[in-house]
């Protein structure tokens, strides 16, 4: 078993679904679309089970790359195929698969048009996901990074909302500007290391000057991914527009490119620049926390509301990542995990009810609580795993964020901290406005609790951002090495640099 | 595994209850919760009995969160701070439960409320218990979410809703800084756990830390953050606007979170931390003031409210103030047996209030009660047994108590005790004049109620009223069974509350005041009450016209200080204008139109001209990206490489 390519396998055995999907045949649309949501289904299932046992063989004492497979790919430039995962990516590699499961099974009874490419297109997400998060080579990288806009791209403009195509076009537009930047350094990094191997580079030492230089071209890339302030106003719109798998999948693994980008690219190779740039990574942050949750706190579309939260969210990853010591990188790993499960079920929340109503807006609703309680329950806990309730996934990232830099700067965390009162304020009143009050309006009188795929797919969310919450170490032991051992990294080049 | 047991019981509760109250039913809801939470009361009642005196010891539980040094467990610390926390929740939280049998009977949701109810007692016992400072926010916040669910109980109405976020909002700001009290203590101690914490905390007497950019005293500033989630939790001057308007929940919730436990918690946590707390003399001075300022605040407020719980919430509130101020002076162990002795009366009092709403068909304000005694007399006899405690009545429960704290305040000899110990003084004037003022409006002179609704006014069943006989029992006994908490030796906490110099420690000092400072309560509570009955009773026209002669005092204490319009004014409005000006002027308008909007306008402008490619297509636009991506990669392979 040990020597299967099972990374591989994870990476495209979901191209063999689409091929299963492609080949379905039948003149009666409804028979198509039933096969092919199962077998979009079944794939997504097996590829989870599959990156499970990535899980299962994965050595936590060992903080380098495991499972690893190479092979020449483009041989003249040293350009190979080469795949692995560490403690850090292994969990996004599980994200990744379990969210593919989830949406697959969310969208079960809401997609009703062109569902054969509906399912093509998640499946194809799915493979560029997991390549993305193991890629060892900063081409594939690349490919993977950038591709995976394409399906983005296509679930928005095609199963989008009435205004999709000026929302492609802001992401576009910014996305665009951060990969051209990030090319330009990849190339320069090809140049001056004469190779493309991602582990060669992240202990190759750029001189000082070029360091700069490459930090801010990988920022503008990554700082729109994550997204931070002000690089963040495509994210609302692609949200709203979006529908809520392709929700899903940008605010749980989308977000996530910019702040792995960090920890792939930025921290290791450009350590230096990295800890001159934190004051200016912190203050982006810390303006993040406090604008956007105000901002979200008037919003009246739902969709709008938690996706300017994750903007505040991942403010809290950006400043973690940039503490450099275990307690800030490890709670804002485990923040993006955390975001990824909690905003992802949250958009998924609003799914239910759009489906039922067809509006995100929030004055349209209200005392919901009292037709669908075990919708309600649901929205509850992922609100409070939302505003980092102890017990939930949320406030184990958070305090470790907190704690983290409150070692290095006061002030910062005081003003990361204000995240926990701003984020009560708007998802309180969210949730009071939408589920809360009386039930006066009368399409509302007949809405039906959630069906059993819809509990399906939340079911796993739910356990997980408990599991999370309750038992942390279940993910923090296994990054603990690759985490210690980028901090060792980090301190011996910074303090070589220093003397 | 007895230990466990306690902790774990009300949770298994709370998912019986909540997850297949559909199934059972109401009756096996009621049955399950309540048969849980009386074994685990009685099971705390062994503890009370076994472990103070004796070393403290931990029951491990499993790691919870570990990064580098960062390293907290699940356990459960017992000890006799413990044992007594336990005894307090449990007992009370027994009683309310099965009191609510009753008082809920004809509600639509019984599963969900016995479930909330058994899921608070779980996270305070998980406070209570706590053996390092994050397990302890977990309780902490988790009674936050389990009172914020209760007081939005009745979630069709907008005011209960309110109330209830108001309620989390507000505590959050207390917990914000406890959050970062726990961020200090791991980076001056570099470990969250008490034991090793509390250790070292003599080391770092005296010591000056760089934090926030300034030189502050170590243990000041640690002592400060986390007494602000104190102020929160307990409702203290500053962030006690949430507590008034909690009553907007049920009765019995009252009765248990926002008078017997969770508001204590923050005593609780002051006496936790003693250890801590003993190095930190500025620190200890700021306790002393805001409890003192909020015993005297809210008095003045109970003293012109007419919705029944409100003045019991303000004399909560107040009593509070007490606690704290009792702390404040280093008499940790009186703040903790007036914590022991106000849960029985104070939740006596709301549970008999409570009695008088369910037998009035739901009326609160106390204008329109009057001369019910005699409908109800038990429970009029147990209001009176929980207002006499509450005054401080000699040999009720609250006499001890009180009595001590004011006690121990004067005997301070500080600038500070004094003006805790006179506005102490004064609160209690107005504690004995407002529970005389409760009693006579809602029992005697006239009815003013509706002569159907006194008709119907009647006495509640024996599920509501064995409650309040346990409880009245505790508002008589517990001064009596709390008396070896406050000896002078501190023998009976064995360490878990942590005095500086225990040759002479403040509940020593307080043993030997002056006569005169013994009788001044007694006697500020007879005044307080003679006043009430010449006010109420003997004279019922009297308190129109006072009103009338001193109309602005009189609207500053109805208005309650206008805290409300305040913040309202500074706070809440501000905050909406700024989230809408920073959504429509700077992301819409400065970010986008400068940003994205503006490069596309002036790209199309350019496009537009040269190739028609604005299709409107999304992949035409993905397209044109690969073809930029290839054309650079073209361009490197070519330019670069060649």
């Amino acid at each position: 078993m040990s020597d299967w390519p099972l990374i591989s396998l994870v990476i495209f055995l979901p191209l063999v679904g689409v091929a299963f999907i492609l080949a379905i045949r039948a003149d009666d649309q409804a028979v198509v679309a039933q096969n092919a949501k199962a077998v979009a289904l079944w794939t997504a299932a097996i590829t989870f089970f599959l990156s499970l046992l990535i899980w299962v063989q994965f050595d936590p004492t060992d903080a380098g790359f495991q499972l690893v497979e190479k092979a020449p790919w483009l041989p003249g430039f040293d350009i190979n195929y080469h795949v692995g995962v560490d403690g850090i990516s292994l969990w996004f590699v599980l994200l990744s698969t379990l969210l593919t499961v989830v949406v697959v099974l969310g969208s079960w009874h809401s997609v009703t048009s062109r569902v054969k490419e509906y399912m093509i297109a998640f499946l194809v997400m799915n493979t560029l996901m997991v390549g993305v998060f193991t890629a060892l080579d900063v081409v594939l990288f690349y490919l993977f990074f950038e591709g995976i806009l394409i399906p983005m791209f296509l679930i928005i403009g095609i199963w989008g909302g009435a205004n999709r195509i000026y929302a492609a076009f802001k992401f576009f537009l910014y996305t665009l500007a951060g990969s051209v930047l990030f090319l330009v350094a990849i190339i320069y990094m090809y140049i001056f290391a004469g190779t493309t191997d991602l582990p060669t580079l992240m202990r190759t030492e750029f001189p000082p000057t070029a360091q700069y230089w490459l930090f801010l071209a990988l920022f503008a890339s990554f700082a729109i991914k994550v997204p931070m302030w002000p690089f963040h106003t495509w994210l609302p719109d692609a949200h709203v527009e979006a529908p809520t798998a392709g929700s899903v999948l940008l605010a749980g693994i989308l977000l996530k490119l910019g702040g792995y980008g960090f920890l792939r690219f930025s921290l290791p190779m450009l350590p230096e620049a990295s800890a001159d740039f934190a004051p200016f990574i912190y203050a982006l942050s810390v303006v993040a926390i406090i604008y956007t949750s105000f901002v979200a706190l008037m919003q009246e579309d739902m969709k709008k509301l938690i996706a300017y939260s994750s903007v505040a969210h991942m403010g809290i990853v950006t400043i973690g990542l940039f503490t450099f010591n275990p307690q800030g990188l490890q709670g804002g790993i485990i923040q993006m995990l955390s975001h990824g499960l909690v905003s992802g079920a949250l958009f998924m929340c609003v799914g239910v009810i759009y489906d039922r109503i067809h509006s995100r807006e929030i004055k349209r609703y209200g005392g919901l609580a009292e037709r669908m309680p075990a919708y309600a329950f649901t929205f509850m806990l992922f609100t409070m795993a939302s505003v980092g309730l102890p017990g939930t996934s949320g406030f184990v990232g958070e305090i470790l964020v907190i704690v983290g830099v409150f070692q290095i700067n006061q002030w910062v965390a005081l003003f990361a901290a204000t995240g926990m009162i701003l984020g009560a304020c708007y998802m309180l009143w969210l949730y009071r406005r939408v589920l809360f009050g009386a039930l006066v309006r009368e399409d509302l009188l007949s809405i039906k609790d959630m069906r059993g795929t819809e509990i399906a797919a939340f079911a796993p969310l739910v356990a997980l951002t408990l599991l999370m919450g309750v038992y942390p170490s279940l993910f923090l032991d296994p990054m603990a090495a690759s985490v210690n051992d980028l901090l060792a990294h980090l301190e011996a080049t910074t303090t070589l640099a220093a003397d | 595994m007895m230990y466990g047991l306690i902790v774990f019981l009300p949770l298994l509760g709370a998912l019986v209850a909540g997850a297949f109250g559909r199934i059972i039913g109401d009756r096996a809801s009621q049955v399950v919760t309540s048969a849980l939470l009386i074994v685990a009361a009685l099971l705390s009642g062994i503890a009370l009995f076994t472990v103070p005196y004796g070393e403290p010891f931990t029951v491990d539980l499993g790691t919870w969160i570990v990064s580098g040094s960062f390293a907290v467990d699940w356990a459960l610390r017992i000890d006799a701070l413990t044992a007594v926390m336990l005894v307090v929740v449990t007992w009370v939280s027994a009683a309310v439960h099965v009191y609510s049998i009753g008082y809920m009977s004809h509600d639509e949701s019984i599963p969900r409320f016995m479930s909330y109810l058994s899921l608070f007692t779980f996270a305070m016992l998980m406070l209570v218990t706590a053996d390092n400072f994050v397990q302890l926010f977990f309780g902490w916040e988790g009674v936050g979410l389990a009172s914020y669910l209760l007081i939005g109980y009745w979630y069709k109405k907008p005011s209960a809703n309110n109330a209830a976020m108001k309620a989390f909002i507000v505590n959050r700001i207390g917990d914000f800084g406890f959050m970062l009290g726990i961020a200090a203590v791991f980076l001056v101690f570099d470990s969250l756990a008490f034991d090793t914490v509390f250790a070292a905390a003599p080391d770092h007497a005296d010591h000056v830390t760089r934090m926030f950019g300034a030189s502050v005293s170590t243990l000041d500033l640690i002592a400060f953050l986390l007494f602000i989630g104190a102020m929160g939790k307990s409702a203290q001057l500053f962030l006690h606007t949430w507590l008034p308007d909690a009553m907007e929940g049920p009765t019995p919730v009252s009765a248990l979170i926002h008078a017997a436990t969770m508001v204590t918690a923050g005593v609780f946590l002051v006496a936790r931390m003693s250890p801590l707390f003993e190095y930190a003399p500025t620190a200890m001075a700021f306790v002393t003031f805001i409890g003192a300022a909020t015993a005297f605040f809210a008095a003045t407020v109970a003293l012109t409210q007419n919705d029944i719980k409100r003045v019991i919430a303000y004399s909560t509130c107040s009593q509070l103030g007490y606690m704290f101020f009792a702390c404040g002076v280093g008499a940790y162990a009186a703040g903790i047996f007036h914590l022991f002795t106000h849960a029985f009366f104070k939740a006596l009092l709301f549970l008999g209030a409570g009695s008088v709403i369910h037998g009035l068909g739901d009326e609160q304000d106390m204008r329109r009660m009057g001369g019910v005694w005699r409908k109800m007399v038990f429970t009029y006899a147990v209001m009176w047994i929980g207002s006499l405690a509450l005054v401080g009545i000699p040999f009720f429960s609250g006499f001890y108590s009180k009595d001590l704290i004011l006690e121990a305040a004067f005997a301070a000899e500080t600038g500070i005790g004094g003006f805790a110990f006179w506005l102490g003084i004064l609160a209690a004037v107005m504690t004995a004049f407002y529970s005389g003022r409760l009693l006579f409006m809602t029992f005697h002179g006239k009815p003013n109620a509706s002569e159907e609704v006194m008709e119907h006014a009647h006495e509640s069943p024996p599920v509501m009223t064995v409650p309040l006989g346990f409880l009245a029992a505790g508002a008589i006994g517990a001064g009596f069974l709390g008396l070896p908490m406050v000896s002078g030796d501190h023998a009976f906490w064995a360490g878990s509350i942590h005095v500086r110099d225990l040759a002479h420690n403040a509940i020593e000092a307080a043993h030997h005041v002056p006569l005169w400072v013994k009788l001044l309560p007694v006697v500020a509570g007879v005044i307080g009450l003679a006043v009430a009955w010449t006010m109420y009773v003997a004279n019922p026209l009297l308190p129109g016209r006072l009103a009338n002669a001193v109309r602005p005092v009189y609207l500053f204490s109805y208005h309650k200080w206008y805290f409300d319009e305040l913040y309202d004014a500074v706070f809440v409005r501000p905050a909406r204008g700024l989230g809408t000006f920073l959504w429509r002027k700077v992301d819409l308008g400065v970010i986008d139109d400068w940003g994205p909007n503006g490069v596309a306008a002036s790209t199309l402008a350019g496009t537009k001209r040269i190739v028609r490619l604005q299709s409107g297509y999304i992949y035409h636009y993905a397209f044109a990206m690969l073809i930029g991506v290839v054309a650079l990669v073209t361009w490197y392979l070519l330019a670069v490489q060649g």
